[in-house]
C-alpha cells in the first residue's frame, strides 16, 4: 500500500494538535503558546518554500543551480556555527575554523556517497541536495559542539596547559587532553543517534520512506547508509576542526595564544 | 650562564640580565609592575622582542620545549592537568621520597590533586619543576601564603639546588627572604630593572 502525500485537509488536522498544545499552555499559564505558534508557522512556511524551490531546482536539473543551493546551505550553516561559539577566534579564522572544516568534511562525505550511489547524472539534484543537506546538518553539529568545547576548556584549563608547556611539553602534547575531550563532545550526538536507531525511535528519514511506501528493509538500508555517512562526516569535521584549532590557538614557539580568542 | 638581551613585551623592557650557575637573583616590584611578564618572557611563554641565551646558545635557535626544559618557569598559581598527583611527575622518578623535603607526606604521591591544599600544590609545583635537565628556575612568588615552617623548608630546598649549580630568578614580596636567598637584588619599576638593596 502506498499512502498518498498528505493534502491540505490532513495537514490542517495535524495543525489542530498545535492549537490544542497552545490552548493547554494558555490554560496552565506556561507562556509557551506564542512561541509554539510562531515556531509551527515558521516550519510550515520554511518547508513549503523549500519544497517549491527544490521542485524548480529538480526540474531545471542544472549543475550550477545545484552548486548555488549548496553555497546557500553552507552560508547558513556558517552563520549557525558562528552564533554557537561563546569564544571565537579573531579575524578571518572566525570563519575559517568551523565553517571551512564543515565545508570540507561535507563535500568529502557527499562526494564519497555520490561515488557509491552513482546517480545519473552525477549532479542529480534529487540526490545531491538532500544528501548534502543531511550531511551538512550533522557535520555542523559535530563541528560547532567540539569547537565550542575546545575554546571554552582552553580558557578554563589555561593554568594546566601552561604548566605543561613551561615544563617542556610541545603544544600538541599540552593540548592533547583538551582536543580529545572536545572531539568526544562533538561525536556524542551521532553516537547516540546510531545506538538508539530503531530501538528508541525509528529515524525520521526511515519513517518518511516507509510512509511513502518503500519496503521497510530497503528503508532500513538507506537509513544505515545515511547514518554511516553522518558519523563519518561528523567525525571528520570535528577532527579537522580541533586540529586547526590546536594549531591556531598556539604558535610555532609552542606558546598558548589566548590573545587570538575573543569572547562575545 | 643565562643572559637576556633587550627582552621586551608590552610596557616591560628592554631588559638585559645575566645570571650565573649557583646564583640566586631576587626580583621585587609593585603588583602589576610586570614581574611575571618578565619571567614568562625569559621562558619564552609569550611573544616578545629580544632574546635570551643559555651558555651562549640563544633560545630562538632551539625548539621552545628544549629551552623550557632547561629554563623552567613556575607560575604563582599552579596548574594540574591530571586528577592524580603522580601523573605530574615523569615516570620512573622517585619523587615520593622527595615530598617530605617540602613538608608533604610521601603517601600524597598517590592522592588526587583535589585533596591537596593551595600551599601544598604550590610546593609540589616547585618540586615538579626540579628535573634532571633543569638549569635555571624562574620562580613566581614560590612561598607566598605559606606558613613559616614551610617557607623554611622551601628555602632549604632552594639552597640545596643552588649548591648543585642551579640558577634561580625569584619574584618575592619579602625583602627578608630576598636577603636570605639572593646574592643580587633587582627591582622592576616603570618597565626597567635596577639593582637595589632590600
Amino acid at each position: 500500500m502506498i499512502a498518498a502525500a498528505p493534502g491540505i485537509s490532513e495537514l490542517a488536522l495535524a495543525g489542530l494538535l498545535i492549537l490544542l498544545n497552545a490552548g493547554l499552555s494558555m490554560l496552565l499559564q506556561l507562556g509557551l503558546a506564542r512561541q509554539l505558534l510562531v515556531a509551527a508557522a515558521r516550519a510550515v512556511v520554511q518547508l513549503l518554500l523549500v519544497g517549491l524551490l527544490l521542485r524548480t531546482v529538480f526540474q531545471l536539473n542544472s549543475p550550477w543551480l545545484v552548486a548555488a543551493v549548496l553555497v546557500a546551505m553552507f552560508a547558513s550553516a556558517s552563520y549557525e556555527i558562528l552564533s554557537r561559539q561563546e569564544r571565537r577566534f579573531g579575524g578571518w579564522w572566525r570563519v575559517g575554523i568551523g565553517s571551512g572544516t564543515t565545508m570540507l568534511a561535507t563535500l568529502f562525505v557527499t562526494g564519497f556517497a555520490l561515488l557509491t550511489l552513482r546517480p545519473e547524472p552525477w549532479f542529480s539534484p534529487q540526490v545531491v541536495v538532500p544528501l548534502a543537506g543531511i550531511v551538512l546538518g550533522n557535520v555542523m553539529n559535530g563541528v560547532s559542539i567540539s569547537l565550542n568545547a575546545f575554546n571554552t576548556s582552553l580558557v578554563r584549563e589555561r593554568a594546566a596547559i601552561e604548566a605543561r608547556l613551561a615544563l617542556g611539553a610541545t603544544r600538541y602534547e599540552a593540548l592533547k587532553a583538551t582536543q580529545r575531550s572536545a572531539l568526544r563532545s562533538g561525536m556524542i550526538p551521532i553516537i547516540n543517534q546510531m545506538s538508539a536507531a530503531g530501538i528508541v525511535t525509528l529515524p525520521g528519514m526511515m519513517t518518511g520512506q516507509i510512509l511513502a511506501g518503500m519496503s521497510p528493509l530497503d528503508a532500513a538500508k538507506y537509513q544505515i547508509l545515511i547514518l554511516l555517512l553522518l558519523s563519518g562526516g561528523a567525525g571528520l569535521g570535528a577532527l579537522a576542526t580541533t586540529v586547526v584549532a590546536v594549531w591556531r590557538s598556539t604558535d610555532e614557539r609552542d606558546r598558548l595564544r589566548l590573545d587570538r580568542l575573543e569572547s562575545r | 650562564m643565562l643572559q637576556t638581551t633587550a627582552l621586551s613585551r608590552l610596557n616591560v623592557g628592554p631588559i638585559d640580565l645575566s645570571l650565573e650557575a649557583g646564583q640566586c637573583l631576587s626580583l621585587m616590584g609593585a603588583s602589576g609592575a610586570g614581574k611575571s611578564v618578565l619571567l614568562r618572557m625569559i621562558a619564552d611563554l609569550d611573544p616578545h622582542e629580544g632574546d635570551a641565551a643559555l651558555d651562549g646558545l640563544p633560545c630562538s635557535a632551539m625548539p621552545a620545549p628544549a629551552w623550557r626544559r632547561q629554563v623552567t618557569y613556575v607560575a604563582a598559581d599552579s596548574g594540574w592537568w591530571d586528577p592524580y598527583v603522580g601523573a605530574h611527575f615523569p615516570a620512573g622518578t622517585d619523587f615520593p621520597t622527595l615530598l617530605p623535603t617540602v613538608g608533604i607526606a610521601a603517601e600524597a604521591a598517590a592522592w588526587p590533586v583535589s585533596r591537596l591544599s593551595t600551599g601544598e600544590r604550590q610546593r609540589l609545583s616547585l618540586l615538579r619543576a626540579l628535573r634532571a635537565g633543569t638549569r635555571v628556575l624562574l620562580l613566581d612568588e614560590p612561598t607566598s601564603g605559606l606558613d613559616v615552617e614551610s617557607v623554611a623548608r622551601v628555602e632549604h630546598l632552594l639552597r640545596e639546588q643552588l649548591a648543585r649549580g642551579l640558577a634561580i630568578l625569584m619574584v618575592t614580596h619579602d625583602p627578608a627572604q630576598a636577603r636570605r636567598l639572593a646574592s643580587r637584588h633587582l627591582e622592576l619599576a616603570a618597565g626597567r630593572v635596577r639593582t637595589v638593596t632590600p
